[in-house]
């Protein structure tokens, strides 16, 4: 039988994109990352609650995003959750150090995500350095139990 | 009364019958010993059925990544959700589009192809002479076949699923302008490789199984006639399309129904 280059090529082609189909799916889009250290400006902050808050949520100031959220854990020695920020480059030593971050929510049900705001001190924060006045993420349940309790004494 | 009940009954015996040749043909055929001719031959069948049904899955894909982008946001732009575009998006088409729907186009595209190709050579007499030869056609014409159908459509249905994601992208990051972050980021946070992805490609391996077995089947077994041939490629088709959307409901209720 006569061989075909052409064909015996497009046949390897064919199932080298089906592997690499499937590495993108699982490196890009169930997350499968191996992390690669970029250089960035990193924060952390200190919460009472992240609520719904997720690893990847974006960081905004005034609306504009600025960077995302990189990790979530459990702070055991204060037991809040300390979360850390990756914030663009050009933002290391603008921010001043008593910047305050508060989770809030994009739309009634939409994502979480972190706000920073700035205040006016003239020290700045600098790389790996911690939030301290935070604001936590509004419960919507706790938010109703409060209502409903202020209802009821009235 | 009495004619038809026979007839109803003669029609339950030969379906029955049809059923067992079916499964002893999957068997004798599957289960040749490959040789390097048959490793050729497994070749150009993958490139029949695999490289050339490539374009119309990659841009069915495509628009359906599209449609369901543009379909999502209208409804979650509603609730201020539209950041979970890319969950829903990935999800439908990982759990339940990319598999179905690629072996629906795989079907008509290479399943009908087959069962022509197949049905014209038992018309001819082709697989008669082969047999007079000494060469067994199932080995020869139909394992080929039947395996590089089974290798084929998961790797279509995976080229579906990247396709349709980068479409949904284009439509709801690029034009819509969901977040590009939350995009992605949704998607990875709910997608998870082993029960979606892991689960979608079961589906596609067990799509693939039966839409060849069928293909194949129908091609070997028809009437070897013009008329036979026409309606064994029709059966092909219709049959493979139940079949697929049956299985289809069972695997998910097995899958991802276990809520108890």
């Amino acid at each position: 039988m006569k061989r075909s280059k052409t064909m015996e090529l497009g046949v390897g082609l064919f199932m080298l994109a089906g592997i690499l189909g499937l590495v993108f799916l699982g490196l890009r889009v169930s997350g499968l990352t191996f992390s690669v250290p970029e250089d960035t400006f990193r924060l952390e902050a200190n919460f009472a609650n992240v609520g719904g808050l997720k690893p990847r949520a974006r960081v905004t100031m005034a609306g504009v995003t600025v960077g995302r959220v990189t990790e979530i854990e459990l702070d055991t020695e204060w037991y809040d959750a300390r979360v850390v920020l990756e914030l663009d480059a050009e933002l290391a030593g603008q921010l001043p150090r008593d910047t305050t971050a508060a989770i809030l929510t994009s739309g009634l049900l939409g994502e979480q995500y972190v706000g920073l705001t700035v205040g006016g001190d003239p020290e700045t924060l600098s790389h790996g350095d911690a939030i301290r006045d935070t604001q936590s993420a509004v419960v919507l349940e706790e938010l109703i139990q409060q209502f409903v309790s202020n209802m009821a004494t009235n | 009364m009495m004619a038809r009940l026979q007839r109803l009954g003669r029609y339950g015996c030969d379906s029955l019958e049809t059923l067992g040749r079916a499964g002893l043909f999957l068997v004798q055929s599957s289960f040749g010993i490959p040789s390097r001719m048959g490793w050729y031959l497994w070749l150009r069948q993958m490139h029949f059925v695999g490289v050339l049904s490539l374009a119309i899955v990659l841009v069915s894909g495509l628009f359906i990544g599209m449609v369901l982008a543009l379909q999502g946001y209208t409804i979650l732009v509603d609730f201020g959700a539209e950041q979970a575009l890319g969950q829903m998006v990935a999800l439908s088409l990982l759990r339940e589009l990319s598999p179905v729907v690629a072996a629906l186009l795989f079907a008509g595209r290479a399943g009908s192809a087959l069962t022509a190709e197949i049905g014209l050579m038992k018309a001819t007499e082709q697989l008669t002479s082969m047999e007079m030869i000494g060469v067994d056609p199932l080995r020869r014409i139909v394992a080929p076949r039947l395996w590089a159908g089974f290798v084929a459509l998961p790797l279509l249905t995976v080229g579906f699923s990247v396709v349709g994601i980068g479409g949904g992208y284009l439509v709801g990051v690029e034009w819509l302008g969901v977040f590009e972050g939350s995009y992605w980021g949704n998607m990875q946070a709910s997608v998870s490789f082993i029960d979606d992805i892991g689960n979608g490609m079961v589906k596609s391996l067990v799509f693939a199984l039966v839409v060849t077995w069928i293909a194949v089947f129908q091609g070997y077994d028809l009437i070897p006639t013009s008329e036979g041939i026409s309606r064994a490629t029709t059966r092909t088709v219709v049959y493979s399309s139940l079949v697929v959307l049956g299985l289809d409901f069972l695997l998910t209720a097995l899958m991802f129904g276990s809520l108890s």
